[in-house]
């Protein structure tokens, strides 16, 4: 059995920066489904908030703070959204020192561009790739601090015993065997959720299966009900059109000709946060605005030929290859579909769980610095804010801990897992998980989505009670061990299914409209009742719900107007 | 189309078969990339072939493999832009795992022999480390890679050189190489100017003509060798 000091499960922005927060001292080593440039962290766009105050001097932390708080519809604990505001100065130049190819102004400070919610030019940029960018650096950094990384290894069970955590068991996607690893404290940074909806910007490796094994084993989900879908994916595949298009001068036009941004958000316009947005946008077409009934156009014309080839290669680059349009010359179909998860694996703002020696940050777990709606460039920033967090936070529990981690307990697990999988393996029913996959993505994106009402969430439940059944009796096309995605992905898709319940009725128990969760029939926002988080812990029988106080020191909620 | 064949390498080493392809009646969709080809057949037609896949928006590299005899992203690729008949089998000339999976440790083993990392000999300064965006734009073409291996794959250097470092790796030392923050320059080129390094390059262009990202790879190695050149004689 494998033991190592500290283990990431992770190999993205956020476990990378982790992994390099206690590798001088202690035996680190990354476990991931992927190799770490593999990870959804490659994909983010826009880029990063932090007040550098490059372009606009008036800007600062506090300033961001806020903005990160009143985004939040007023459901961020505030000392996590200061912060992240606060760290992130400290870890954008820090990334800078590792090499980060950052986009650079005249003056050769680091380019920064507005972004939806923000009150100045915060977000620093790698062009439109600044994910790549980013991650690129930290797998760098990790070579050369010689971070240990066991690939395409998919964690399926958290050890935990009398309240500790003691390591993991792992499938091993290329022999088809299980491992166990025997660890002093555990790091979750497996990343969102978003393919539990059937359109999605997300990687088609976003499962949340972190977020399912940390709720197996006992710990609470937190307000899982807040799903950001994003205003402008592109129509056909979901692949995001970045809010930089937005920040650089893009318009949102409907079928009408209207900038019908102007009815929603009068002096933000399209720069509005992106529930609104996408509100918006949804309404548009619901209404009849759209085109064929299903998308508006993000137009880019005007912004000429030289800015969109110098500042959003990338986009030109995805709606050329995938929707056959240039948008010098066309404006792009686009649509809202989901994005990221707000909610996530319960910790405060050191990472640290109710489980001792297990501890999470990046998009899996919720700090919360987000609350209710996430600021676009907020994300990324998380990762590396609170990865580094959470790394120094195992690292101190580590040094600290006075006895081992139970190896008795890892190898019973390991026990309990292989007969698992083996009946997984071999399950003989006559349930397809494709199919249920595919009814479960569609009745997400229908009934738990952008819009939300008890009726359909009510029929959304009904149907993933019934998906979850269904889902005892599988049947699996191959038993083969080595690569055995077949295996992998029915795997995944009972933990999709009991996190996706979990959003379902968080939705439906939250009577009132905040951020990203947005109920027709309760349309305000209630602090009277709502101003707090829901914690999910999971029961044979579904999840049973409890509350935790929303953090609030400096800033009573307001109204959110834009 | 409302249809076409997909056919697929099969191949597991470990179980003692020979290679071979199977064929596949697929659905088209309008829009239909190879890898939601791929997926339609694991999903419903068989689920025990074997693939790499993660972003399926051509940035993070995973689904690379040999597609009506190219070098390409799965997820990048239109079936529409390849006719009635799709064929597919792993990145060539590298071991294969099983179906279109490949071993990359020889990929990122060479990766990490050219000190992939930012290596500045002053201190860090407060804030940023500045730089000129005329001098920020002579890295733009190589920061764009997304380390997918098909060019390790498509060159013939690599294919009878077993310790050439290979392309990807090269463009990567030639990123550093021309960063003006970094100022390992001299390490570095002490390892790619070597026989294992740019002097195996014969200038092919295989590297360049595959890479889904059109980065023109051959020019980095080029700007390596005369940077090599220079440091020799002077
Ligand atoms: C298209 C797109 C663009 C975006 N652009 C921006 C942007 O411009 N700015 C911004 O701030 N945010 C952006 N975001 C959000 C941001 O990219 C993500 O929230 C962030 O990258 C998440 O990082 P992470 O490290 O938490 O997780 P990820 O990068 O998703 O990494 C998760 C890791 O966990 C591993 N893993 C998962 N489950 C398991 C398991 N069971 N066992 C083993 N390993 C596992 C995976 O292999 C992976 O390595 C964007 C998101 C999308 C979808």
């Amino acid at each position: 059995m494998k033991h190592h000091q500290v283990i990431i499960v992770g190999g993205g922005l956020a476990g990378l920066r982790a992994a390099l927060e206690a590798v001088d001292e202690l035996d680190v080593a990354v476990l991931s489904q992927v190799h770490p440039v593999r990870s959804h962290s490659i994909a983010a766009q826009g880029g990063i908030n932090a007040a550098l105050a490059n372009v606009s001097d008036e800007d600062s932390w506090e300033r961001h703070a806020f903005d990160t708080i009143k985004g939040s519809d007023y459901l961020a604990d505030q000392p996590a959204a200061e912060i992240l505001a606060r760290e992130a100065i400290d870890r954008v130049y820090e990334s800078e020192h590792w090499g980060c190819p950052y986009s650079r102004l005249e003056n050769g400070k680091i380019a920064q561009r507005p972004f939806g919610g923000g009150g100045f030019p915060r977000t620093c940029y790698a062009s439109d790739r600044t994910g790549h960018a980013l991650l690129h650096t930290m797998y760098e950094r990790s070579v050369l601090k010689k971070v240990k990384v066991y690939e395409e290894r998919m964690v399926i069970e958290l050890v935990v015993e009398d309240g500790t955590c003691h390591g993991v068991v792992a499938l091993n996607l290329v022999t088809g065997e299980l491992e166990a690893y025997l660890a002093d404290a555990v790091i979750f940074t497996t990343g969102g959720a978003g393919r539990i909806y059937s359109k999605s910007t997300n990687a088609i490796i976003n499962t949340g299966s972190g977020m399912a094994v940390a709720y197996r084993a006992g710990v609470p989900l937190k307000d899982m009900e807040f799903i950001q879908f994003h205003p402008t994916s592109l129509y056909g595949t979901n692949i995001l059109m970045t809010e930089g298009a937005r920040g650089e001068g893009g318009y949102l036009i409907n079928s009408e000709g209207e900038r019908f941004m102007e009815k929603y958000a009068p002096s933000a316009m399209e720069l509005a946060p992106r529930d609104i947005v996408a509100r918006a946008i949804q309404t548009e077409i619901k209404e009849g605005r759209g085109f064929e009934g299903e998308y508006v156009h993000l137009d880019l014309r005007h912004l000429g030929a030289e800015k969109i080839m110098e500042r959003l290669p990338g986009i030109r680059e995805i709606a050329l290859d995938f929707a056959g349009i240039d948008p010098i010359t066309a404006p792009i179909p686009i649509q809202p579909a989901q994005h990221y998860t707000m909610g996530g694996i319960d910790c405060d703002v050191d990472g640290v769980t109710v489980v001792k020696g297990f501890f999470t940050a990046g998009e899996c777990a919720c700090v919360s610095a987000h609350g209710a709606n996430r600021l676009g460039g907020n994300s990324i920033l998380e990762t590396i804010v609170y990865g580094k967090r959470a790394g120094e936070a195992a690292l101190k529990y580590v040094k600290g801990r006075e006895s081992g981690p139970s190896r008795r307990a890892v190898e019973e697990a390991l026990e309990r897992c292989t007969e698992l999988v083996e009946g997984l393996r071999t399950a003989d029913g006559s349930e397809d998980p494709a199919a249920i996959r595919e009814e479960m993505t569609k009745v997400m994106f229908d009934k738990v989505g952008i819009f939300r009402d008890a009726e359909n969430l009510k029929a959304a439940i009904e149907t993933l009670v019934e998906l979850k059944e269904r889902y005892r009796n599988l049947r699996l096309s191959y038993r083969g061990k080595r690569y055995n995605l077949d295996l992998a992905r029915a795997w995944e898709l009972g933990g999709m299914l009991e996190v996706a319940e979990v959003i379902a009725r968080g939705a439906l128990l939250r009577e009132e409209s905040r951020g990203s969760h947005a109920r027709t029939d309760f349309t305000e926002r209630d602090d009277e009742n709502w101003l707090k988080h829901t914690l999910a812990y999971r029961t044979d029988d579904g999840p049973r719900f409890d509350f935790k106080e929303v953090i609030i020191t400096k800033y009573q909620p307001q109204a959110r107007r834009y | 189309m409302d249809e076409f064949t997909l056919r697929i390498f099969r191949f597991d080493p470990e179980d003692g078969q020979e290679p071979r392809f199977d064929a596949y009646r697929v659905p088209y969709r309008d829009g239909m990339t190879v890898l939601e080809a791929l997926f339609e057949v694991l999903d419903h037609q068989d689920g025990s072939i074997a693939f790499r896949f993660s972003c399926r928006g051509a940035v993070c590299g995973a689904c690379a493999m040999f597609i009506n005899g190219s070098h390409r992203l799965a997820c990048q690729t239109q079936v529409k832009s390849l006719g009635p008949e799709v064929t597919v089998s792993p990145l060539p000339h590298l071991p294969v795992i099983r179906d279109l999976i490949v071993d990359m440790e020889p990929f990122w083993r060479k990766y990490e022999e050219i000190k992939p990392y930012l290596i500045a000999n002053s201190e860090p300064p407060e804030k940023e480390r500045p730089q000129d965006p005329e001098d920020r734009k002579k890295i733009d073409e190589m920061i764009n890679c997304i380390l997918c291996g098909a060019c390790y794959s498509s060159c013939p250097m690599v294919w009878t050189g077993e310790d050439y470092l290979g392309p990807a790796a090269l463009l990567k030392a030639y990123r550093f190489v021309a960063d003006s923050r970094d100022d390992a320059s001299e390490e570095r080129l002490a390892v790619v100017s070597t026989e294992k390094g740019v002097w195996r390059c014969h200038t092919v262009f295989n590297c360049a003509e595959v890479c889904p990202r059109s980065i023109n790879i051959t020019w980095s190695l080029q700007q390596l060798k005369k940077l090599a050149v220079r440091k020799a004689l002077f």
